[in-house]
């Protein structure tokens, strides 16, 4: 007779083998060391901590109902912003456009231009806003020009990475088609490049303008122009009701945008 | 000879108004946006020289306080880590939430408002709030970004799970199984690995964003940065530039590698 | 007059894909270039305008060395040439005229190619030979609207336009279905008496290189081991181009409909 009781005890199923569940123990084990290591090094007051609800709410309290004082200042520090924006993204246009160019492997004169693409675009993109913003506020003091040239240079590696990554992905044949006609490299790229990576222009122009309504709204609080002058005003003399105020206007601004990008969207694709 | 033929390209906007509309507006909207912002001509053509002394005062960056470097460093790191763990920990249930395939009408709002309302604000402005709240330092950093966090990995979970294999959920259901089992054996095995991709996009995210809230006082190498920049101390602030470039590519790098390696 | 002499091209340090090729074009033929897959057809084609760069060689046309050639001159020697390809090569998201008006791009300005304000002269050009090849009503539609046969048909007007001496077909019927390939056949075959065009044509279908072509050319591993007329061309040819490498396409079916007595 077969002993099922044996049988039965032999046939262990097991979520995990052995290996996965050691690797699985080893990362979480590993993420748990992190953690503690940054919950116990951070230099936070932990009592601190505790409070920060209340604080919060306490904030949150002071900041109600919103004051319509200003209105007209808000107002126009809006419109200022999105001058900023929309100016910005029209200038990063003419740069990030050759740059993409470039930076396309499949475009590039030679390798020495591929790479200075390359380099132009990464440093464009690591560099936050706000820190080309400090930049060029120390360059060319506060005001509007700073906020813009900020903008400009942020986008330009936003632009050009994806405009180069869409140039990188087109149909090669084309190409080859119009090049055995004898057509020059401005002609060949005006006829089999551009028409294919202009639906993808569109899309990525259209969505870093929405981008960069919002990166505007904080350029301010640097010195370079904006809604965030008014808000950084707003703070230091703790104005919170003013400040609730502004803050719902950036919302709106954003809601907007977002509506205007989505028709956009729509109408042009 | 036959009269020859005409071919003129169709335009892309058929209706000449509309065209011809658009050119006229977008020069309009150019020459008002220009016209009515405020530039400061004397203080932009102080620019270039200023810029060449920043340059020149700038270059070669200053390693000197380099272990001011590494605490506002590390300082942005341990940020980014907990708020990374923190958000993406919260940004569950709030996407769970924000499914409308697995949640109640009303719950479904209220998932949907946390989300929305996490990812309209600048983190910068978040962090200000926080800091006004909270005091400087990294609390209102790891508060700020947490909060980032959810906005955008839940949003983006949300609409994962909204896009999952209804049958499996079905099976789990005819099976007897209640919410809780759903989630577990249906729902989150479908979205994890994605998951995980965006949570290592969002650990580098937050890294970047770490750098930036301590402009504002949130803690982190920013802070370090902006006492730099205003003791126009421009060779350690070109040094910490260069860090926070170094960094970031860094990062991007392991998180990429990461990704590929578990997708 | 095409005249290419001892063609060789290496890829790295490969073995040879061309190996001392010679061949001779007179006036006005219809060539069929056979082989089977990796013989070095596509190759051949494109070393002589130059989309393949050769290892080694002379390809002169009309007189002209095409090998050294650079820049100005060899976009000047290329509008000479025109090339139909498999995979039709179209601009897809422009119009059919845009497309054809293309093959001018060699010989008008940037300002003209750029605005589309091509001269007079080549409009009319462009439609005529629309019109005789059946697509005029197709103008003003985008390219990618239309059928196989008719976008290659575009790609036959467009190396037209360019007003080539000589015409490259690098397996033109091959991403078409029979009967369509049939009539593209027939159409290359007219079009080079018409207009007393020398054409090169790269084909699998052995019959229809036997229907539509005054000479074949076979190859096979890069060189050239049969050149005579399509009588000529006998199941000893077939297996000494194709015999173990693949078998050749000769599809029956629909060749009674077009072919040639």
């Amino acid at each position: 007779m077969v002993d099922h009781a044996q049988k039965l005890a032999n046939r262990v199923w097991q979520r995990h083998s052995r290996k996965q569940r050691l690797s699985r123990y080893g990362v979480f084990f590993v993420t748990l060391l992190v953690v503690v290591w940054a919950v116990r090094d951070i230099d936070i007051f932990w009592p601190w901590v505790w409070d920060a609800p209340t604080q919060i709410a306490n904030l949150g309290g002071r900041m109600w109902p919103p004051s319509a004082a200003g209105l007209g200042a808000i107002i126009r520090a809006l419109i200022e912003t999105v001058h900023i924006a929309t100016l910005a993204t029209f200038l990063t246009i003419f740069i990030a456009l050759p740059v993409s160019y470039i930076a396309a492997q499949n475009t590039t004169p030679n390798r020495a231009c591929l790479w200075l693409g390359r380099f132009i675009l990464v440093a464009s993109r690591s560099v936050n806003t706000i820190i080309w913003a400090l930049l060029f506020v120390a360059i060319f003091g506060p005001g509007v020009l700073a906020g813009i040239l900020a903008i400009a240079f942020r986008s330009i590696g936003f632009i050009g990475k994806l405009m180069g990554e869409a140039i990188e992905e087109i149909d090669r044949r084309p190409v080859e088609a119009m090049q055995a006609t004898g057509a020059s490299k401005a002609k060949v790229i005006a006829y089999a490049i551009v028409p294919q990576v202009m639906p993808a222009f569109f899309a990525i122009v259209i969505l870093r303008w929405d981008i960069n309504i919002r990166e505007s709204t904080v350029l301010g609080l640097v010195g370079a122009g904006g809604i965030g002058v008014i808000l950084q005003s707003a703070i230091d003399t703790f104005a919170w009701p003013t400040v609730a105020t502004i803050l719902l206007a950036i919302i709106v601004l954003v809601l907007i945008g977002e509506a205007i990008t989505g028709l956009l969207r729509r109408r042009v694709m | 000879m036959t009269p020859q033929r005409h071919w003129q390209k169709p335009p892309f906007i058929q209706n000449p108004w509309l065209r011809y509309g658009l050119w006229a507006g977008a020069t309009l909207y150019l020459l008002w946006a220009l016209g009515s912002l405020p530039f400061d001509w004397t203080r932009i053509a102080e620019g270039l020289p200023r810029a060449a002394r920043i340059f020149s005062g700038g270059f070669p960056p200053s390693f000197e306080r380099f272990d001011l470097l590494v605490t506002g460093f590390k300082e942005s790191l341990q940020i980014a880590l907990l708020a990374t763990l923190l958000g993406v920990g919260l940004s569950i249930p709030c996407a769970v939430m924000a499914a409308r395939n697995i949640s109640p009408l009303p719950v479904y709002l209220l998932g949907r408002a946390i989300i929305i309302l996490s990812r309209s604000f600048h983190p910068v402005i978040v962090a200000i709030l926080f800091v006004a709240a909270v005091g400087f330092g990294p609390l209102a950093g790891i508060i700020t970004l947490t909060l980032y966090s959810i906005g955008f990995v839940g949003k983006l979970l949300a609409e994962e799970i909204e896009e999952i294999d209804w049958g499996q959920v079905e099976a789990v259901r005819a099976a007897g199984g209640g919410f809780m089992a759903m989630l577990c054996y249906a729902v989150f095995p479908q979205i994890l690995p994605r998951q995980v991709g965006l949570s290592m996009y969002q650990l580098d995210s937050n890294l970047r964003a770490s750098a930036v809230v301590g402009i504002v006082g949130a803690g982190g190498i920013g802070s370090t940065l902006m006492n730099a920049f205003g003791r126009y101390d421009y060779a350690f602030a070109f040094a910490i530039l260069l860090i926070i470039i170094a960094v970031i590519l860094v990062s991007e790098g392991i998180s990429g590698w990461v990704r590929k390696k578990i997708w | 007059m095409l005249e290419i002499t001892h063609l060789t091209k290496r890829y790295g340090r490969n073995e040879a894909v061309l190996k001392e090729l010679d061949l001779h074009v007179e006036g006005n033929s219809v060539v069929a270039i056979v082989g089977a897959s990796g013989a070095g057809k596509s190759t051949l084609l494109r070393c002589i305008n130059r989309l393949v760069e050769p290892s080694s060689g002379s390809i002169k046309l009309n007189g002209h060395e095409l090998v050294n050639l650079k820049g100005g001159d060899l976009r000047r020697a290329r509008r000479k040439i025109g090339m139909v390809f498999q995979g039709f090569n179209l601009l897809d998201r422009l119009t059919v005229m845009e497309n054809v008006l293309a093959g001018r791009l060699g010989y008008v300005s940037l300002y003209q190619a750029v605005m589309r304000r091509y001269p007079p002269a080549d409009i009319e050009r462009a439609f005529t030979l629309m019109e005789r090849v059946g697509i005029a009503h197709y103008a003003n539609k985008r390219a990618d609207e239309l059928s196989g046969g008719e976008r290659q048909r575009v790609g036959v007007v467009r190396a037209l336009m360019q007003e080539p001496d000589v015409l490259l077909a690098d397996e033109p019927t091959a991403s078409l279905d029979p009967r369509t390939s049939e009539q593209i056949m027939v159409l290359l075959q007219s079009l080079a008496s018409e207009l007393s065009l020398p054409v090169l044509i790269n084909i699998h279908n052995v019959t229809q290189a036997k229907a539509y072509t005054e000479r074949i050319v076979g190859l096979r591993h890069g060189k050239m081991i049969f050149d005579g007329t399509p009588a000529e061309f006998n199941q000893g040819a077939l297996d000494a181009i194709y015999g173990g490498i693949e078998s050749p396409d000769e599809t029956h079916g629909d060749a009674e409909q077009g072919a040639l007595p």
